[in-house]
């Protein structure tokens, strides 16, 4: 039940970094800008995205997050990348260019590199956020950014209850196990579905427990909030310091093109 | 003051769409700071009756009244902070993101603020020992931080009367004996629900049998124990090897008396 084996799951890493230190509103606005720029980068602006990628590899450093980690984490979009990477090769029509005997679509190589470099700048950024900020502090952040509490309480609960689940989970399959069961076909995925739909029931009552013992201590329908994390101006302005740069490359890009 | 008296009469519930009554005319009176233990076999209408303790059940017939306060509907704000509620599975009880955040639900929703609140949790924790298990995932911790925890979040709205439903499951004997001194160290009048009938000797002067919603016994749990026809026709039974009780034993009034184990017999 003490939830050792999944402690791997914790993305946080304890630091006290300056990037650590930040308010989580703050991280989450910087986010939201810097990846949005990014997003509206023209994919031939190559050199907006190179500005993009020194200022994030400058955020990395300062948050002090080892490079294995966050090329480690960055794996979650090797799907994306690999069928971005087919692009080149399945794009019909248009400008075609010989590479080391294979010849690859123009337009298809600049659709895989636009994918590509969004994502994974994108998808770094998410990571240094993650890494940097507790969940009850990103929390606390969502909703000093006035996003809808019953959202906030929704995301909250899940979090706390992920790994209560992947336990009861485990111990469903562990009994399964235990009998000789050992899917592998189709036709033997009757028993992962009854466990699915008992998992379901499961929470379900939990749920209706968990209200119980709300309702107990004097829940009313709106969680309070409790962690009050204090937002300085010059947080804000350092935070979101990264998505005016990212912002100001996908500018002149745009300008000077 | 930190404890109230409990008033139980006649009280009788039914789920829908079942003919048995759940709880069949039940009469409880505890006293303002006693330790009863309420014993009975699963299905006996224990759970059922604890939830009707702060309202969340209503009445169907008969009364419940803490101190001077009728359990009723338009009470129920000022009852649920005066009955505090540890649920069997502390999984249930700790739902916020930290133990702190947790601690601090009940006090937040009474309407406290920055310090005043920062001080009561603070107070709920230390109380329970677990001032370092603040910052901590509620996922994270043993069976006994859970439930120490657990309780802490009770603690922190100032209840006078604390209902524990099965405390000792989920327990390794160290963490029974940790929450044994723990409650023995608290003013508040206390209602443990169990069929850990060692626990109950150990806890509670007093005992009541629950079996069938009816109350089949009422006294002091060294006698009731130590009768084990009256044990077994209500499918209780003390653990293997434990000697039937032979006189009361000495109550577990302070922490410094609960530490000698042979104090008990």
């Amino acid at each position: 039940m003490s939830g050792g084996p999944h402690r791997g799951r914790e993305l946080y890493v304890v630091g006290t970094s300056p990037v650590h230190r930040l308010a989580a509103s703050a991280k989450l606005v910087g986010l939201v800008v810097f990846t949005s720029a990014v997003a509206l980068t023209p994919r031939h602006a190559v050199g907006a995205f190179v500005v993009d990628g020194v200022v994030l590899a400058g955020v990395i450093g300062c948050a002090r997050l080892p490079l294995r980690l966050v090329l480690a984490r960055l794996t979650v979009i090797a799907p994306f990348v690999v069928a971005a990477m087919l692009l080149p090769f399945i794009s019909e029509g248009g400008e075609q260019a010989d590479v080391a005997g294979l010849s690859l679509s123009v337009d298809g190589s600049w659709a895989a590199w636009n994918i590509v470099i969004k994502a994974v700048l994108g998808a770094t950024a998410s990571i240094v956020l993650s890494a940097t900020t507790s969940v009850p502090d990103l929390l606390a952040g969502l909703s000093q950014l006035k996003v809808p509490a019953v959202l906030v309480a929704i995301v909250s609960f899940m979090f706390r209850y992920l790994d209560v689940l992947i336990d009861e989970l485990h111990r469903m399959r562990n009994a399964m196990v235990s009998r000789c069961h050992d899917p592998r076909w189709l036709w033997q995925v009757r028993p992962i579905a009854s466990s699915a739909g008992a998992l379901f029931v499961r929470s379900y009552e939990r749920g209706e427990r968990l209200h119980l013992a709300m309702l107990s201590r004097g829940y009313t329908g709106s969680m309070p909030l409790i962690a009050e994390q204090p937002t300085t101006r010059r947080g804000t302005m350092v935070a979101i310091g990264p998505g005016v740069i990212a912002l100001a490359a996908l500018i002149t890009s745009v300008v000077w093109r | 003051m930190t404890r109230a008296s409990l008033k139980i009469r006649g009280l009788t519930f039914r789920y829908p769409g079942r003919p048995d009554p759940v709880l069949d005319g039940l009469d409880i009176d505890i006293a303002p700071g006693e330790r009863v233990a309420l014993l009975g076999p699963n299905g006996s209408g224990k759970t059922t009756l604890v939830h009707h303790l702060n309202g969340l059940l209503e009445t169907q017939s008969g009364s419940i009244s803490v101190g001077d306060l009728p359990v009723e509907p338009r009470h129920y704000a000022e009852i649920r902070r005066l009955v505090g509620l540890v649920f069997q599975d502390p999984d249930d009880q700790l739902f916020m993101q930290t133990v702190y955040d947790d601690v601090a639900f009940g006090p937040a929703n009474l309407g406290l603020r920055g310090d005043h609140r920062a001080r009561v949790v603070h107070d709920a924790l230390a109380s329970v020992h677990a001032t370092n298990l603040a910052d901590r995932t509620p996922h994270h911790l043993s069976g006994g931080e859970k439930r120490r925890a657990a309780i802490a979040t009770v603690l922190a709205m100032d209840p006078h009367v604390l209902v524990l439903d099965e405390p000792t499951s989920g327990l390794d004997p160290l963490g029974r004996r940790e929450l044994a001194e723990l409650l023995a160290g608290l003013a508040q009048t206390q209602i443990v629900v169990s069929h850990d009938l060692a626990f109950a000797l150990e806890t509670c002067p007093r005992s009541v049998i629950v079996d069938q919603g009816r109350i089949v016994a009422d006294g002091a749990t060294h006698e009731l124990l130590a009768n084990p026809e009256l044990l077994s026709r209500h499918r209780l039974e003390l653990p293997f090897g434990y000697p039937a009780p032979t006189g009361a034993p000495q109550p577990r009034s302070s922490r410094h008396s609960a530490q000698r184990p042979d104090s008990a017999v």
